[in-house]
């Protein structure tokens, strides 16, 4: 056989060459299903809105609710929380960005952007380290603690020390009028 | 070493069978007149004691599964109804949960001999990364187990576990909520966890024979590091060794029987005895004792990309061990320097267990640091240096000098005197 001089592509060659992409194709639809079927089905995804009452939450106290298996904390800040939180320059920040899904991913992390009505402060209670539930008005700055790892949080959920990476998320929420509130 | 032997079966049915199918003359050669060093200690029964633990683990998990439910609303319950309702169910899942942590105590004291007398280094280097696999899915196995109670544990593990993909830039969040099937660690989580973890022991079943094939081609290796060099070195698997592994196996069963019977949640956490509750973490989180020095290098790394990597790539640089480790001694008993560092590894090693269950506070950071390091230099560094530089000790002619030095000695004396 002169199949080693001859360098022109064959028929032959070809026929692998289709074959080949034709069995990758085939068994990479094949194998989609069989990924998709583990990701957030059409049940889970059904229960994404939540409303929430808040009338009942006086000053300096807050709730926790849950929001598509996760925790949010709703909380109803003091006074002084606020004025802690707007005197942070946002370049000390670790996370300078806002974290709010209703915000661009580029907004800065002022407490402006991290809050509609300054004296709620509405975010998911996911500490975005690994996940656990941080401790409220615990830690060094007075906002959030999250015992497994020791991130500390300040009074606008932003990461201030330890190793959580990002400033806890701020969901989409909105107003439906001065006492209930829709998280989604 | 060879293929399978050329014996003629008396039995008349297995020499039917054997021209047929040569399982006979297969088992025969590969698990009765298999040729062994003579010399192997009790280091080496840890083989035949994880075979037997797997199989704990796969009989007492098949009766578990009869009885347990993996629905968030009933996992719990179901798990003490096995404890409470169901006949002997107690002593099943103290088994299975117990059988655990011995099947992790031998694993680990399986690799520490590999590592002290040089089983990863040629021609065992594919044998040596197939025992890691095999360390990976038992990890992935047992974790996944941990989950199926549904306890606080069972749930804030899953939670930070899973969330280690997150860390991976861009598409680590989708990567975790395909894991969850959700957007948190719920019922689909609990389902898909029950699922694998009910395959993967039959995929270790799989894997572990693959790694008996590894072994059986270059055969063992033992305590002197030097190769057979006649057949007066070894012996037949059977009766020498089947008895050593048995005896072993009984004095193994005993200390398990003693957690089992005695401290059968000892090596648990009470917290996993509270119903899982999305809304409040435990104060302390804690995974199983047996993932403590893994956990530990993943907190003593200050970033949250930092620590993911280096806690899977301690596991990683495993693979390459056989590659690192430069001495053409095998044994660490002829390799004074590396005895130190040895030693010095397997201290760190339990350091850094130590510094995982402990809040990371204080000194304890800046502990598990120095404790990071020197595990990734005892790799990357020591290893790769002492073949350079490490004066090793004469190695013995042969196995049969180094077990008979006595005969020797005695041979001598007379002639000096």
């Amino acid at each position: 056989m002169a199949t080693a001089a001859s360098s022109e592509p064959t028929r032959r060659d070809f026929l692998y060459i289709a074959t080949g992409t034709a069995a990758v194709v085939g068994a990479a639809s094949a194998v989609w299903p069989f990924i998709d079927q583990m990701n957030p089905d059409a049940s889970v995804q059904a229960l994404a809105t939540i409303e929430v009452n808040i009338g009942a939450v006086e000053e300096g106290q807050s709730i926790t609710v849950l929001w598509r298996g996760k925790p949010v904390f709703i909380r109803h800040r003091t006074a002084k929380e606020i004025e802690e939180a707007r005197a942070v320059p946002v370049d000390q920040l670790p996370d300078p960005t806002a974290e709010n899904a209703a915000l661009p991913a580029d907004a800065p992390a002022t407490d402006e952007n991290r809050a509609i009505k300054p004296e709620w402060l509405v975010m998911i209670g996911v500490c975005t380290h690994l996940g656990c539930v941080p401790l409220g008005q615990q830690g060094d700055f007075g906002g959030w603690f999250c015992p497994c790892h020791g991130s500390h949080y300040d009074t606008a959920g932003r990461i201030r020390k330890g190793p959580a990476p990002r400033n806890l998320d701020v969901p989409i929420y909105s107003y439906v009028n001065d006492t209930t509130l829709r998280v989604g | 070493m060879s293929g399978h032997s050329s014996y003629e079966f008396q039995n008349g049915f297995l020499r039917w069978l054997d021209s047929r199918l040569p399982l006979p003359s297969m088992l025969k050669g590969q698990a009765m007149d298999f040729p062994t060093p003579k010399n192997l200690n009790y280091f080496w029964t840890f083989g035949g004691i994880l075979l037997l633990c797997l199989v704990v683990q796969i009989v007492s998990g098949i009766v578990l599964a009869m009885h347990y439910t993996p629905h968030v609303d009933m996992a719990f319950n179901s798990v003490e109804h096995i404890m409470r309702d169901v006949n002997y169910g107690w002593l099943i899942r103290y088994m299975h949960a117990n059988g655990a942590s011995m099947f992790f105590i031998a694993v680990y004291i399986h690799m520490l001999r590999g590592l002290y007398y040089g089983s990863y280094k040629a021609p065992r280097e594919v044998l040596w990364i197939i025992g890691v696999l095999i360390f990976l899915i038992m990890m992935a196995t047992a974790f996944m187990g941990y989950v199926l109670p549904w306890g606080q544990m069972s749930f804030w593990g899953a939670t930070v576990i899973t969330n280690l993909f997150s860390a991976i830039p861009i598409v680590g969040k989708g990567i975790v909520e395909w894991l969850w099937g959700g957007f948190a660690v719920g019922n689909p989580t609990l389902n898909r966890f029950f699922s694998l973890h009910f395959l993967l022991p039959f995929v270790l079943a799989g894997v572990v024979i693959l790694h008996i094939w590894a072994l059986h081609v270059p055969g063992n290796n033992n305590p002197t590091g030097i190769d057979p060099k006649s057949p007066k070195d070894t012996v037949p698997f059977h009766p020498y060794y089947t008895v050593k592994d048995g005896f072993a196996i009984v004095l193994f069963l005993i200390f398990f029987a003693v957690w089992l019977f005695y401290y059968p949640n000892a090596l648990g956490h009470t917290d996993n005895y509270i119903p899982a509750n999305p809304l409040v973490t435990p104060s302390h989180i804690v995974p199983e004792w047996y993932f403590l020095p893994f956990y530990a290098i993943l907190r003593a790394i200050p970033s949250k990309l930092g620590g993911v990597i280096a806690m899977f790539g301690a596991i990683a640089v495993l693979f390459i061990l056989p590659w690192l480790d430069t001495s053409r001694v095998r044994s660490g008993s002829f390799r004074p320097l590396f005895k130190v560092f040895f030693w010095l590894f397997v201290f760190a090693g339990v350091v850094l267990g130590y510094c995982g269950s402990q809040p990371p506070e204080g000194s304890l950071v800046l502990i598990a640091r120095v404790a990071t390091a020197y595990y990734f230099l005892f790799f990357l560094l020591i290893l790769p240096l002492l073949g350079i530089f490490e004066k090793t000790k004469p190695l013995p002619a042969s196995i049969s000098e180094s077990v008979l030095p006595k005969k020797k000695a005695a041979t001598a004396e007379p002639a000096q005197a």
